[in-house]
């Protein structure tokens, strides 16, 4: 796995809106889970430095916020691609055959589900059941589902964003 | 007064909200294609719909989803506003205990039961838990709800909420589902504004309001007590039970928990009359169950039918048969909690007690259709690892005796089964069943247990004979160039491993020993002369 540096100076923004965002939820009751959220959806990971914060900001210790974080799938300790795709893994997905599309994925991208691109272009999350079964097996790109998968379509997915990229 | 789409809803002039907003709503669906006019509502049309019956279901795809008034329009909030005008807590308690509505979570627990507990009750704080975390992976009955019809979840709980005298409530939702949480946002605050949550609701002296909270993926978070330990921000484990929720739950308060399909149906049996539920499905579990019927099937979604309704019935008549002009084999209910049916039990009715006498689970209404091709074996070890990964680590019999159990199934699958594996497959799974400490575990075995029943012979075949039936596992078959081969050379010329040899127009030939089963040379071969063996 690659390894991937949290730049503080170009977050200093976020940074600014994540703590004022943890000052209005210190007083909740539970409150660990949502400011946890709300940091993954913001810097899209966890960095270290990000849980600090929260250890300080919630007076909560360390070890307690890994332990939280650990145990839940959503969280992450490394970024995701500019382009995640998720690849559904559900009962119906499988019957059909995703198994062979996360395959080919995998190939291609030269990750392993769960990782990043070292480019941070992609990265291959595995989810359950995207409610599309019917069109299934299906992958969705940042929420862009396309159903009917198979090995053969995986490279003319990924060109299709490949090229977006180049095009902008 | 004539009010505005801006006014506070009340119990006075809910009628006439309910008469204008009615107006506009069949002004808005006139001449829309798909749905019609049926019994004082509406109806979707098309052979689909027509063999279905739908209560949960009833608004939508009808409804705007995000515009309260077209809820209301229908009868939305009528039930809650007649229970605050006239029924006092204990009656609201005593007819849905007589309505017998059972929880549709999965194990059908009898709701009126669980609330009168939670009433009997006298603390100041109690609480009342939708659980939207629908953790089946192959299932999204839940999601249609919250998205299609969100406002019928919130009164529902509203609802308990006087009646267990709790007056307040969150939302567990699956993070993975943006659209629905925005659905409830939206709905939320808008019951807010038109004075449907928060203070006084309806004019009345009740208050009620509803939180969200997003799950974060864990399965083991949809048990009750595992959600409960989410909400109050530590890791999802299950709790030992010294006390049942409804008496010490979030919090340690009394607390409620029900799942979004049975929070759906109670505005509805109240509005319409338990006497009108109780004459829709079986006595054992009357109303209607939301069914998502996917896998190997013609016509996979969302099928809302009467409980005893057959499978054959749910498989053959809306699903339409299996695709691809293949063979129904089996029928997988209830998830990574539940049994493989076979196609010879498929005049099996559909309530709780029917599919636990055949040795599996209604669950929360996913039921994956299998053909020929699909390996029972393989279904198994699936929903095994699936278990693997998700049990939380708490207690010996789940967190090891689950992963032998995928061992020995990995073993098997890939034709390094042994004599006596079956047997302690068997032992295994009686042990983690009575064993474990909660749901998720106690269930594990089930998937192995039902197909190690009914398919036993795919069990065998792999073992002794190293063979599997369906041609599925890949370790078990072998690509073969019958004499169909007219010796084109297409598939020698798309084999990534080059192990194919033969002269033009002559029968080509697969050198097994180097094939890594891809598939290419099928895919490719223009006479159907590779097969798989
Ligand atoms: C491992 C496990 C996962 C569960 N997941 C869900 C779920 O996703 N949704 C749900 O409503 N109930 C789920 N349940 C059942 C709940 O524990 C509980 O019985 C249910 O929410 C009660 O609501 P009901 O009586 O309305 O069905 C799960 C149970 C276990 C053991
Ligand atoms: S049975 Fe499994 S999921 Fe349940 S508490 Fe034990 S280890 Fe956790
Ligand atoms: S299955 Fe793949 S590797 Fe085997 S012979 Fe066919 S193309 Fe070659
Ligand atoms: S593609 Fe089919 S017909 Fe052509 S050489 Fe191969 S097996 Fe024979
Ligand atoms: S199982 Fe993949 S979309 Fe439902």
């Amino acid at each position: 796995m690659a390894e991937f540096v949290f730049d503080l100076e170009k977050n200093a923004d976020k940074i600014q809106q994540f703590k004022a965002f943890m000052e209005t939820q210190k007083q909740r009751k539970g409150a660990l889970m949502p400011v946890l959220q709300d940091a993954q959806s913001r810097f899209g990971y966890l960095p270290k430095e990000v849980m600090e914060m929260i250890a300080e900001g919630l007076k909560v210790p360390m070890s307690e916020i890994y332990g939280v974080a650990t145990f839940y799938s959503q969280f992450t300790f490394f970024p995701k691609g500019e382009y995640d795709i998720s690849v559904c893994l559900g009962t119906a997905c499988y019957v059909k055959g995703v198994e062979s599309v996360l395959e080919a994925l995998e190939e291609e991208l030269g990750i392993k589900a769960g990782e990043t691109t070292p480019d941070l272009q992609f990265s291959i999350t595995p989810t359950r059941c995207l409610g599309a079964c019917g069109i299934a097996p299906v992958v969705s790109v940042n929420g862009e589902l396309h159903g009917h998968m198979s090995k053969d379509t995986v490279k003319e997915l990924l060109d299709s964003y490949r090229c977006k990229n180049k095009q902008s | 007064m004539i009010t505005t789409e801006r006014d506070l809803i009340t119990i006075e002039n809910l009628r006439e909200v309910r008469e204008r907003a009615r107006v506009k709503l069949d002004g808005r669906l006139k001449g829309v294609s798909g749905i019609a006019a049926w019994e004082g509502g509406y109806k979707l049309t098309g052979p689909f719909y027509e063999k279905q019956q739908r209560v949960v279901l009833r608004n939508c795809g009808i409804i705007d989803p995000e515009n309260v008034e077209e809820y209301v329009a229908l009868g939305g909030y009528s039930a809650l506003a007649m229970l605050l005008k006239d029924w006092d807590p204990k009656r609201v308690i005593d007819e849905m205990t007589r309505s017998n509505l059972r929880g549709r979570g999965g194990a059908g627990f009898p709701t009126g039961r669980k609330w009168a507990e939670a009433y009997r009750h006298d603390v100041p704080q109690k609480y009342i838990i939708c659980n939207a975390d629908e953790g089946d992976p192959g299932a999204f009955m839940d999601r249609s709800v919250l998205e299609g019809d969100p406002h019928s979840v919130l009164e529902g709980m509203a609802i308990a909420g006087y009646a267990v005298g709790a007056d307040m409530g969150f939302i567990y939702v699956r993070a993975e589902y943006p659209l629905a949480v925005e659905r409830l946002r939206t709905a939320i605050a808008e019951a807010h504004e038109r004075g449907l949550l928060g203070e006084r609701i309806l004019g009345s002296d009740f208050s009620f309001d509803i939180e969200l909270r997003l799950g974060s993926g864990a399965f083991v978070c949809g048990e009750g007590t595992a959600l409960m330990e989410s909400i109050e921000g530590k890791r999802g484990m299950p709790r030992t039970k010294v006390y049942r929720t409804s008496h010490r739950g979030l919090w340690d308060c009394p607390t409620i928990i029900n799942n979004v399909e049975t929070f759906a149906n109670v505005p509805v049996i109240l509005e319409k009359g338990v006497d009108w539920f109780l004459g829709i499905g079986t006595e054992d579990s009357p109303g209607t169950k939301v069914f998502c019927i996917v896998g190997k099937v013609n016509n996979a979604g969302l099928v809302e039918v009467p409980m005893g309704t057959t499978i054959n019935e749910i498989v053959y008549g809306i699903g339409g048969g299996a695709a691809d002009g293949r063979e129904v084999k089996a029928v997988q209910t209830g998830g990574p909690s539940g049994g493989c049916i076979p196609k010879s039990l498929f005049d099996t009715p559909v309530d709780f007690g029917s599919l636990a006498r055949i040795g599996s689970i209604m669950g929360s209404g996913g039921m994956v259709v299998m053909d020929d091709t699909d390996c029972m074996v393989d279904i198994a070890r699936f929903f095994l690892d699936f278990t693997v990964d998700e049990s939380c680590g708490k207690c010996v019999p789940c967190r090891e005796g689950t992963k032998r159990m995928l061992e020995l199934l990995e073993k098997i699958t890939k034709g390094k089964g042994e004599e006596g594996d079956l047997e302690a497959l068997s032992e295994l799974g009686e042990v983690i069943t009575s064993t474990s400490l909660c749901g998720l575990g106690q269930t594990a075995a089930t998937p192995v247990i039902s197909t190690l029943h009914y398919f036993r012979s795919e069990y065998e075949a792999h073992v002794r004979d190293k063979k599997c039936p369906a041609h599925s596992c890949k370790e078990l078959l072998e690509y073969f160039i019958t004499e169909k081969c007219i010796g084109c050379t297409k598939c020698a010329r798309v084999c990534p491993s080059a192990c194919i040899s033969g002269k033009v127009k002559e029968r080509h030939v697969i050198d097994a020993s180097r094939c890594v089963k891809c598939g290419a040379c099928q895919a490719a071969c223009p006479t159907g002369a590779i097969i798989k063996q």
